[in-house]
């Protein structure tokens, strides 16, 4: 921001400060929020210690997918593809032939859009053991939808073979690397960089692939969410006690395969309106793949589903785009409120 | 496998003419398939096998083995034809091929085949393969080589190019890749599908050791495959091989080139015949 001494004297001065585009460097958390720095790359770092046969691979985006925390830590076993993702992908799949297993870094939109060929055909139809790693899901840049994601999840929960994950926190992203390493076979997962908040450590979590899991109950609304929306879900939850509107948080951070047993479970309890929040468009993405699961079992509460709506999204601050998509704890309070 | 000194390739032109028979049953089999590209590729695929490369043909998966990557999925009939004739695939599963069940799909998938490497049919990825096989065998410490096999219409895919950047980059010089200039894509001559001479010149200043050579010379194609084998920079290595489809059967060679040539029921036979006089001429 221009200080005030050396404004032009035609330009009046900003009344507050203006909410800036977040560039791709710009953390998740909110002001004030407890977070953890890298979580990705210093789990990888963690693990490959013991792992010999793990490789970080990325697409000129080391930097930002956390993978440059490996990178100096195993120089030897860091490969940068270039700004390339169907050759990263390739590669990668190259590399799985060999026994080695590829943690491969890009950003979402690249992964999903870019190079869904290559992921398709060289990794998934083969069923071989790379990790695919991707910055900025859904909407989590003001970048424009160049950059954002909404898609991401929707794309690759049709590909067969393929593990798909949608991590809330750093603590979860921490317990989700050893996970999908101890998975034979591809996997995607959404990676939240930098300084990642810290949530689920208050509510005793432990990530389990392919597992939902309760946070807190209650008998008025059940949200099921996945990623950041979890995170949204417990501070609605928190904000909706002041209105004894009881909500309770199922996440469910493995979206395929997804753990249809539990949210039968939760959703067959009487009287409790189903709220699906995502960080994705409404098409495609955990929402319908929870209604899916409800109409073919027969069980039908009152349900509601908030996502990105299917249009290409703005350029703009996050907060200011959250709440105009309503995906803000604000906005998700208020749609919560109106729905009952 | 026993390698063949050039100048006593009568072995390796019978392997050729085997691998042109084999595929030819193919097709007869299924009354279609990708022949032309087939007895084209022949040559190449018999200094491959049964002088080239190293394996075993009762342990496709031995470690030490050189990999051969089919870019093109759609030459898997070549493929198999060279497999069946290294007794890596059954003689008898020949007339299987492109049926329900068969482990001889008409377009090559690593799962379905032993000796398949990879799962092609969408083109242009074989070399990204290749470029991280090629990175993974020199972390193991393996002498094995990666040999990859694409088209000249390959070449219109930018990932191809991707790939070629990369492996000089790496300076892969476990990677033989072996570009097959038919001249004939899906839309019609590869050149004026996409111009994408001059060819040699380009992959040169990518970074690469390339021979351009007529893929349909044995003696050449054996000279190729020993320098890429034994250059010493460490560079990938091209081999651009310039062929003729449907070389062996001359009524199919000059026949309307096509991409897919067509061969109608009864001709079968006559193109055997045909390839059976060329090879006691």
């Amino acid at each position: 921001m221009t200080s005030p001494k050396t404004a032009s004297p035609n330009t009046a001065p900003a009344a507050k400060t203006r909410l800036k585009t977040s560039a791709m460097i710009a953390s998740i958390a909110a002001e004030g929020q407890r977070t953890k720095p890298a979580p990705f790359g210093h789990a990888l770092v963690e693990l490959a210690k013991t792992r010999p046969e793990i490789v970080g691979m990325t697409a000129d985006l080391g930097k930002y997918t956390d993978l440059h925390i490996f990178a100096k830590e195993f120089p030897d076993r860091y490969y940068q593809m270039g700004m390339a993702e169907q050759l990263l992908m390739g590669a990668a799949a190259g590399m799985a032939h060999e026994g080695m297993m590829p943690f491969a870094t890009t950003y979402a939109v690249f992964a999903s859009r870019r190079a869904y060929d290559f992921i398709h055909q060289t990794i998934a139809e083969e069923n071989l053991n790379v990790k695919v790693v991707c910055a900025l899901p859904g909407l989590t840049s003001g970048y424009g939808p160049s950059h954002q994601a909404a898609e991401d999840l929707a794309l690759f929960r049709a590909m067969p073979n393929l593990t798909v994950i949608d991590p809330c926190d750093a603590l979860e992203i921490e317990q989700a690397v050893p996970a999908m390493a101890d998975h034979n076979g591809p996997v995607y997962m959404r990676l939240l960089r930098g300084h990642v908040p810290l949530v689920l450590d208050e509510y005793g979590y432990q990530f389990e692939l392919g597992k939902a899991k309760m946070l807190r109950d209650a008998a008025d609304v059940l949200v099921i969410s996945s990623g950041i929306m979890t995170m949204r879900a417990l501070e609605v939850a928190q904000a909706l006690e002041a209105d004894r509107v009881g909500v309770a948080v199922l996440h469910v951070p493995t979206i395929k395969p997804l753990d249809t047993e539990t949210i039968l479970r939760e959703c067959s309890r009487t009287g409790r309106m189903v709220v699906v929040a995502e960080n994705h468009s409404v098409i495609g993405g955990l929402g319908e793949a929870v209604a899916g699961v409800l109409l073919r079992s027969g069980v039908a509460p009152k349900f509601r589903h908030i996502g990105l709506p299917d249009e290409f999204l703005a350029a703009g601050a996050l907060p200011t785009l959250h709440d105009r998509y309503g995906i803000s704890t604000d906005a998700m309070s208020a749609s919560i409120k109106g729905w009952l | 496998m026993e390698t063949n000194p050039i100048g006593h390739n009568v072995d390796l032109a019978e392997r050729a003419y085997r691998v042109r028979r084999n595929a030819l049953l193919m097709g007869e089999v299924q009354g279609q398939g990708y022949i032309g590209q087939a007895l084209d590729i022949a040559d190449v695929l018999a200094v491959a096998y049964f002088h080239a490369m190293r394996y075993r043909p009762e342990d496709p998966h031995w470690e030490e083995r050189d990999r051969f990557l089919l870019s093109n999925g759609h030459y898997a009939i070549a493929l198999y034809a060279a497999l069946i004739e290294a007794g890596i695939v059954p003689e008898e599963e020949l007339e299987t091929y492109g049926s329900d069940g068969s482990r001889l799909p008409m377009s090559g998938m690593a799962a379905y085949t032993p000796g398949m490497e990879m799962s092609g049919g969408s083109l242009g990825l074989g070399l990204s393969i290749a470029v991280g096989m090629g990175l993974g065998l020199k972390r193991k410490g393996s002498s094995s080589r990666v040999y990859t096999l694409f088209s000249d219409g390959e070449l219109d895919e930018g990932s191809v190019w991707e790939a070629i950047m990369s492996a000089a980059h790496w300076k892969l010089d476990n990677l033989i890749g072996i570009i097959d200039v038919n001249n004939q894509q899906a839309d019609g001559p590869s050149t004026q599908v996409m111009a994408f001479e001059p060819l040699v010149d380009k992959l040169e200043a990518f970074g690469w050791f390339v021979q351009r050579i007529d893929g349909n010379d044995m003696d050449a194609v054996i000279a190729a495959f020993d320098a890429a084998k034994t250059h010493a920079e460490p560079k990938p290595r091209m081999i651009v091989c310039d062929t003729r489809m449907g070389c062996g059967v001359p009524f199919l060679e000059a026949r309307e080139k096509n991409h897919f040539i067509r061969v109608d029921a009864d001709e079968w036979q006559l193109a055997l015949e045909a390839l059976a006089a060329g090879r006691n001429a």
